[in-house]
């Protein structure tokens, strides 16, 4: 319908998906002929008016897209920002970025295992629910969670929407005594990301795979996080410049969220189970041993496992922090200076929930001329789709209400940035 | 016991997760309400009315237009959460320009949207009882807001600026000290003058104190090297319809 050179169709952020969803299935003699998953969230036109801001502005505005990942946003936007004003950042300043997306990692993961997915295997409705049974458990993943907001906090000045960030660096870098206690936090959280993998490894999984191309950042030598190489399970490779010669992006009229796919091969999945199938080998030797431990090989394509997936990445990045904060020397200045020239720059991180990509077009005074900004949710979709069909497919047995509920799982097993996807479900079974 | 529903709007999400982010206070608040809609944190959804609404997020399209009137209706103390809600968010950057060309930027075929030209604050629809400002917002004063509602009593909310804050907390004042520009004077407390703390100037998150003094402002921030245009977009982020008229007269 439309190509990824038609500026027309850029994606916008990735609050749009956030919100309230429908999922429509159309049925015909006995098979799935149509699943459909709709979104709602109204647009918020960030990519519109991105234009006419200046170069230094993105980290802070893109933040806005999402509260629960906002420093994925702000660390794309500066990779973005400064590939196109040619600065590269000095290792220490960029060993602090991965220390604060480590806490984002952490708080984000956690909320997603303890207060969005796990009641799910539980049978719970939510997350208080089971505290009145289990508060023990509850409470566990709240103070995990905790660490890496405190941990963002300290780094970022703020949990939600941090304000230290800037391109070129932080406004203001943390004395070694301001990460102490952290680290004190983090040798704790580390026995409790532990206790979560071991946790969800012994839910039910039910049996499904899938069989999508995987797309993720690597960077061999460690697991990637805010910086490396696109590369997918399907044997691609390129460099984040290049992103935009493989995946396009088709708008359909039933979502407010674009679809992308990669171009001559299809849809695809980004997220923990991509980054975890393609660099597995780059965890830690712990991260590795509770992966194991909790069954997970060395490729996870079964979507339910993406829980223990992410309480595996919850070790690791609590385990990387706390290796960050024991390295830290502070930078002798917070930040390069950024000057402002015409170009185009683009940069890729790795969110909670999968690869974020942004570019940049400046003018020479360093205004942004145009914005677009591809969020994994819309990368995930059309896969979410193909396996939504797949799955509907085996169940038409059921109610609809046991149908939709199963849905609901099944979708939160891609952590959409929906943060109600706890409730966002209204399904549609059209057995005509 | 007294039940707590949480609506969303066009929005981050950021203002509901800081509920959710009180993980020390979650539990203790749990055992004391009764969460009867937080789509955020429960599939579970009973039906209202509620005693007290949180809503975040921006009136953006007609549907949401009709919800509110709904969820005020079915309401007894509303309060709303953050600057989208209160001051219409960054999404009201489409009220200054023209949205369909903004949805044309974004979208291929923007006749499949139903979007109004303007984001507007909940309190442009329905009456709202209590506001609480910021992008987002503070967590203590969100704790405050519910403690005071079970007491029933008014919440203790600041409506001075950030200035006070900032010399409470003795930080180095960045535009005196470091001629950076600052919205501390006409901002509202709430954020802990987290940004001057590091430096650096406050750029507005919780939107306009109560009277502040525009002229002072923008004499304030010229002095600091910024041009009318500058100004304008210092003030055009997340309270760009709350700052409107300061923006307007310091351009």
């Amino acid at each position: 319908m439309t190509h990824r050179n038609d500026r027309l169709i850029d994606v916008r952020g990735l609050a749009r998906v956030e919100g309230e969803g429908a999922m429509h299935v159309r049925v015909r003699d006995g098979a799935v002929t149509d699943v459909r998953l709709e979104i709602y969230e109204p647009p918020r036109f960030f990519e519109a008016f991105l234009r006419g801001r200046r170069h230094t502005e993105p980290p802070d505005i893109t933040a806005r897209i999402c509260g629960i990942c906002p420093v994925a946003y702000q660390m794309s936007a500066c990779a973005a920002i400064e590939d196109a004003c040619g600065v590269t950042l000095p290792a220490g300043l960029a060993d602090l970025r991965r220390l604060l997306y480590c806490g984002e990692w952490i708080e984000s993961h956690v909320l997603h295992i303890y207060l969005l997915h796990a009641p799910d295997f539980l049978g719970y409705p939510s997350a208080l629910h089971l505290a009145r049974d289990r508060r023990d458990l509850v409470e566990r993943g709240l103070a995990l969670k905790k660490a890496g907001n405190d941990l963002v906090e300290v780094v970022g000045g703020r949990a939600v929407h941090p304000v230290n960030v800037r391109v070129g660096g932080f406004y203001r870098v943390p004395r070694p005594g301001d990460l102490a206690p952290l680290r004190e936090r983090l040798r704790v959280a580390l026995d409790q990301a532990l206790d979560t993998v071991r946790w969800v490894a012994g839910f039910d999984f039910p049996d499904f795979h899938h069989d999508h191309e995987m797309l993720a950042l690597v960077e061999p030598g460690r697991y990637a996080i805010e910086r490396g190489v696109v590369a997918t399970t399907g044997g691609l490779s390129f460099d984040v410049s290049r992103f935009e010669d493989h995946v396009v992006e088709e708008q359909v009229p039933h979502s407010t969220a674009l679809h992308a796919r990669l171009a001559g091969r299809g849809h695809y999945l980004t997220g923990p189970a991509a980054r975890y199938t393609l660099s597995s080998r780059w965890l830690s030797p712990l991260a590795r041993e509770a992966a194991a431990a909790a069954g997970l090989e060395d490729q996870c394509r079964n979507p339910y496992r993406s829980i223990v997936v992410r309480a595996v990445e919850t070790v690791y990045a609590v385990e990387e922090a706390i290796r960050l904060i024991d390295s830290y020397e502070p930078p002798p200045i917070p930040a390069v200076t950024v000057p402002a020239r015409a170009g185009v720059g683009r940069g890729a991180t790795e969110a909670p929930r999968g690869t974020l990509f942004h570019r940049y077009e400046l003018d020479a005074d360093g205004l942004v001329t145009s914005a677009r900004i591809v969020p994994p949710t819309s990368q995930n979709q059309a896969a979410v789709e193909d396996d939504l069909a797949r799955f509907v497919a085996g169940r038409l047995d059921l109610t609809d209400e046991h149908l939709t509920a199963e849905c609901e799982q099944a979708i939160r097993n891609y952590d959409p940035c929906i943060s109600c996807a706890t409730h966002f479900l209204d399904l549609h079974v059209d057995r005509g | 016991m007294t039940t707590l529903a949480v609506w969303k709007f066009a929005s981050c999400d950021g203002c509901q997760l800081s509920l959710l982010d009180c993980e020390d206070e979650l539990l203790i608040l749990a055992d004391r309400v009764r969460i009867a809609h937080f789509l955020e944190a429960s599939r579970e959804v009973l039906p209202g009315p509620y005693d007290v609404s949180l809503v975040e997020g921006s009136i953006t399209t007609p549907a949401d237009a009709a919800r509110i009137e709904e969820i005020r209706a079915a309401s007894g103390i509303l309060v709303t959460l953050g600057a989208c809600a209160t001051a219409g968010g960054i999404q009201a950057l489409r009220n200054n320009a023209d949205v369909a060309e903004f949805a044309s930027v974004v979208y291929a075929r923007p006749d499949y949207l139903d979007v109004l030209a303007t984001s507007t604050p909940i309190a442009a629809h329905v009456d709202v009882d209590y506001e609480l400002h910021g992008c987002p917002i503070d967590k203590g004063q969100l704790l405050e807001t519910l403690a005071a509602l079970l007491a029933g009593r008014k919440p203790d909310l600041p409506a001075h600026s950030v200035c006070f804050d900032c010399k409470q907390r003795h930080h180095v004042c960045v535009v005196v000290a470091r001629g950076e520009p600052c919205l501390g004077p006409v901002t509202r407390a709430g954020c802990g003058a987290i940004c001057p703390a590091l430096g650096r100037g406050c750029f507005g998150c919780f939107g306009p104190a109560d009277s502040p003094n525009g002229a002072a402002e923008a004499a304030l921030l010229r002095a600091t090297g910024m041009s009318g245009e500058d100004i304008q977009r210092f003030y055009r982020t997340f309270n760009v319809s709350a700052y409107g008229a300061a923006a307007e007269e310091a351009s």
